[in-house]
């Protein structure tokens, strides 16, 4: 418990100090991006991993509340921040509602279907031109406000993204491990078992996909404000698929590892500028070799191997 | 205390349970025996809510619960274990008990991530009664071991575990000596004595005969899906028709 | 007059796209009967079918009568790579790592698609070219004839193989119970090769006689995947007619949408469609429920 907390401590004084470290704006901007990412993949993670129940369709969600928060704030002048809450509470409510008939399924089906709900969202935000603004996308959402701070540099941005982040990763942990925790990666291992110790996991894998749906659309209404302007490519297949590539890298039920993930599938492009569109020839290698060779993923996956090479090294000294 | 009324099972075109009834006794140790095929494990799939009977009801203390989901019986004192052990595998063994409290615990997804006082009380709760149950089942040494690393007869006693974790009324095991030597067979049988005296309703569905007969209070034998006799261990052991059932098939 | 007459367009253009998504489905449906797998790369066969068409045609100047099937057993050659590969080095295939495998697989084609080829549409000129014809008050190109002819003649050998040929039954015996399939000697893996080689092919051959009309480019694949295997679903994921039914309903429903509410929903048409069939009847349109287990 003790060193859960201090886990968690050292990696708010990193966020905390680390723009200070960096010079220039452009990395400040890469790590905005690495926050975002890692809400969602760490609310990927929370379904993925922990339940067991993929989804290929979460990109549709954060672009939900990207284009909620954009249209409630620009079109109809309303709040952000109250936008901001209706979205995320409206996206939630309809994935509880469509997370019953959606999680009856298993494995391969529950894969196509949720493919389908994301690719459906994907060509509403690119169809309902009048509402969105089309494939030439959606500009001029206004950045966030308190009193008299608005949110208007990289830095300030860079505060409240990750304030959201830490808070997300901090209440996923407790989440975690805690008893609904327990009872979702049960459902993992063995539904039947599961359900025979009496846990409704029906209800609780619709429960965690509204959450995980909620999250979503949170982060994306905080990435429409702090980009100012959005457009329906972020928000298709290939996004979902660069999410679980980040959340199988850090590893399936592992938060931290989400984070790790989000870490490397954000720096990796910037990183690789050269590969520009190339990237989905990495992500692909990246899923198959992992599912492949390190199924736990990184966190877990090498201190085992390490483990592994260990007692070997010792006979041979 | 458990009544089980005219079950039928029909699976396509073929007949597993035709017409069962039978009353397991509250404290009873109760023994289900029959050759395979018998149609015993699709009894405990449908007192269990995991199939659900063609016809029949079933009533627990007077209360129709035919129908009902795993987890509502659960919630009613219903519990079971699996032939071939089903172990939350990733998971640690204090863990997989926790999981068994899950009945007995109620922070919902609110509470737990915000880690509300309530729910941390819970939580302590919870721990000092899964150590109370892995202590009670002897293995309370391999608390903080991964389930799936267990030996298979230390798994048998985890998933015993994890069901009485959750205070049940009455516990089914399925072939809970399969595939244990007969050291831990004799463990077992003086731990499912200690499990009727702390007043949980024992059934089993069992093939080592010693255990049944060493056990049991009372017995019913299916056959090809019918009641073919139920008495108490003596009577069944002069039944003609069950010996006959049983050389039948050998 | 002229509303028959429009319909009978959407008809016959429905028909042809819902050919082609049978026989993607049938691809589909093989591959989950022999292994239980849904192969999301199965979209990537249709794609490269295409492009290696496109590619043989122009660039090494082959006969068109060479070239397609130069360009099917290139994409054959393809699905073996994966099945060996990916598939089958997979030690613990739970459906979701499965599931992961195969879409990285479909990611890893289209990225190398793209690197080897372009990101531009390419065009295939028709196989009798490109002169209208009149039937019924309906416009149909000739390659609209190779569709309907060349569906027909796949799923007819499709089925005399299934029926007839000793593979074909021990490809069956193993989708109704594999461990029983290879208890009685059948090599079920080789099965499972067999089953990706037979469905790369057939994807292959769907890109192929598709990309005159639609024009091809490395990113096809997803999409007209995901619509073969929508069809596959309402026939309950079968691998003979019911499937076939499935796209021809696919294709008349979405050539219907198009013409008659709106073209930029159209794709949203077969979408809605798999969620409907998934969530109300997920063994499929002709199917009987099996015996219900909570």
């Amino acid at each position: 418990m003790k060193r859960e907390l201090l886990k968690f401590l050292i990696l708010a004084i990193v966020v905390a100090i680390l723009p200070a470290l960096l010079s220039g704006s452009y990395l400040v901007n890469v790590l905005i991006f690495v926050g975002i990412h890692t809400m969602l993949a760490v609310a990927l993670n929370l379904l993925l991993g922990f339940a067991g129940q993929i989804s290929l369709g979460h990109a549709g969600f954060f672009g939900l509340g990207a284009y909620a928060s954009a249209i409630l704030t620009t079109t109809y002048g309303i709040n952000p921040w109250l936008a901001m809450v209706a979205a995320a509470v409206a996206v939630s409510l309809l994935a509880f509602a469509i997370g019953f008939p959606i999680l009856k399924l298993k494995g391969h089906y529950l894969a196509m279907a949720t493919l389908g709900l994301g690719i459906i969202f994907f060509i509403i935000f690119n169809e309902a031109v009048d509402l969105t603004g089309g494939p030439s996308g959606f500009s001029g959402i206004p950045n966030l406000k308190i009193g008299s701070i608005t949110f208007d540099n990289d830095l300030k941005n860079y505060a409240l993204i990750w304030l959201f982040t830490l808070v997300t990763v901090l209440l996923s942990l407790n989440l975690a491990n805690s008893r609904i925790g327990r009872a979702l990666r049960a459902i993992h291992d063995s539904e039947v078992a599961a359900r025979v110790m009496g846990v409704n996991s029906r209800l609780l894998k619709v429960q965690i996909f509204a959450l995980s749906a909620g999250i979503s659309t949170l982060a994306g209404s905080l990435y429409a404000h702090t980009m100012g302007f959005i457009s329906p490519t972020s928000f298709g297949f290939n996004f979902s698929i660069e999410l679980i590539t980040m959340v199988i890298i850090g590893g399936l039920g592992s938060i931290y590892g989400s984070l790790i993930g989000a870490f490397i599938l954000t720096i990796l492009p910037e990183a690789l500028r050269t590969f520009q569109d190339y990237d989905i020839i990495i992500y692909g290698l990246i899923l198959i070799l992992m599912t492949m060779f390190l199924p736990g993923g990184l966190v877990r996956g090498v201190p085992g191997l390490l483990a592994r090479l260990r007692p070997a090294g010792r006979q041979e000294g | 205390m458990l009544e089980i009324q005219a079950i039928t099972q029909v699976f396509g075109g073929l007949t597993a349970l035709c017409d069962v009834s039978f009353t397991i006794r509250q404290g009873d140790i109760t023994g289900v025996i029959g050759p395979n095929g018998a149609g015993k494990t699709t009894l405990f799939n449908i007192i269990s809510g995991i199939y659900r009977q063609t016809s029949g009801r079933i009533l627990l203390q007077g209360k129709d619960i035919s129908g009902l989901p795993p987890e509502r019986l659960a919630q009613l004192g219903i519990v079971r274990t699996f032939q071939n052990i089903e172990l939350f595998g990733q998971m640690s063994v204090l863990d997989n008990v926790k999981v068994g409290l899950h009945t007995k615990s109620h922070s919902g997804l609110f509470s737990c991530s915000f880690k509300l006082p309530w729910h941390l009380v819970e939580e302590r709760r919870i721990t000092e009664s899964a150590r109370r149950w892995l202590e009670f089942c002897g293995i309370a040494d391999l608390a903080d071991q991964r389930a799936d690393s267990l030996p298979f007869g230390k798994g048998r006693l985890l998933e015993i575990a994890r069901a009485l974790a959750s205070e049940p009324k009455i516990i089914f095991m399925d072939e809970p000596a399969a595939g244990l030597n007969s050291r831990e067979t004799q463990d077992l049988a003086s731990l499912i004595r200690k499990i009727r005296e702390a007043g949980i309703t024992v059934v089993l569905v069992e093939h080592d005969m010693e255990l049944v007969m060493d056990v049991c209070d009372r017995i019913l034998v299916l056959s090809l899906g019918e009641k073919l006799a139920e008495g108490t261990p003596r009577e069944i052991q002069e039944n003609t028709s069950v010996i006959a059932a049983y050389l039948g098939e050998g | 007059m002229q509303i028959s007459d429009q319909l009978t367009q959407y008809l016959f253009s429905g028909f042809a796209t819902g050919a082609i998504y049978a026989l993607i489905g049938l691809g589909f449906a093989i591959i989950y009967n022999a292994t239980g797998i849904i192969n999301f790369a199965q979209g990537e066969f249709v794609m490269l079918g295409g492009m290696f068409t496109v590619s043989l045609i122009t660039t090494a100047g082959l006969h068109p009568g060479v070239a397609v099937p130069c360009a099917i057993i290139l994409t054959t050659v393809v699905g073996i790579l994966f099945e060996r590969l990916a598939i089958r080095p997979l030690k613990s295939a739970t459906p979701l790592s499965l599931v992961i495998i195969t879409i990285g697989g479909s990611i890893l084609i289209r990225g190398i698609a793209m690197l080897v080829w372009d990101k531009d549409t390419h065009a295939l000129p028709g196989f009798s070219g490109d002169e209208p014809i009149e039937i019924f008050g309906a416009t149909l190109m000739p390659q609209h004839l190779w569709i309907f002819a060349v569906t027909i003649v796949v799923i007819g050998m499709s089925k005399l193989f299934f029926s007839y040929t000793i593979s074909g039954k021990a490809m069956r015996a193993c989708s109704y119970n594999s461990r029983a399939a290879s208890l009685i000697g059948i090599d079920v893996r080789r099965m499972v090769l067999f089953s990706f080689i037979i469905s790369s092919a057939m994807g292959s051959l769907a890109g192929i006689i598709i990309a005159p009309l639609t024009m091809t480019s490395y990113d096809v694949g997803i999409m007209i995947g995901i619509k073969g295997f929508c069809a596959a679903i309402i026939g309950g994921m079968s691998s003979g007619f019911g499937t076939v039914l499935g796209g021809l309903i696919l294709g008349v429903l979405e050539s219907m949408g198009a013409g008659l509410v709106s073209s930029g929903y159209k794709d949203a048409i077969a979408f809605v469609i798999l969620l409907l069939i998934l969530f109300i009847r997920p063994q499929g349109l002709f199917k009987k429920a099996e015996t219900e287990r909570v």
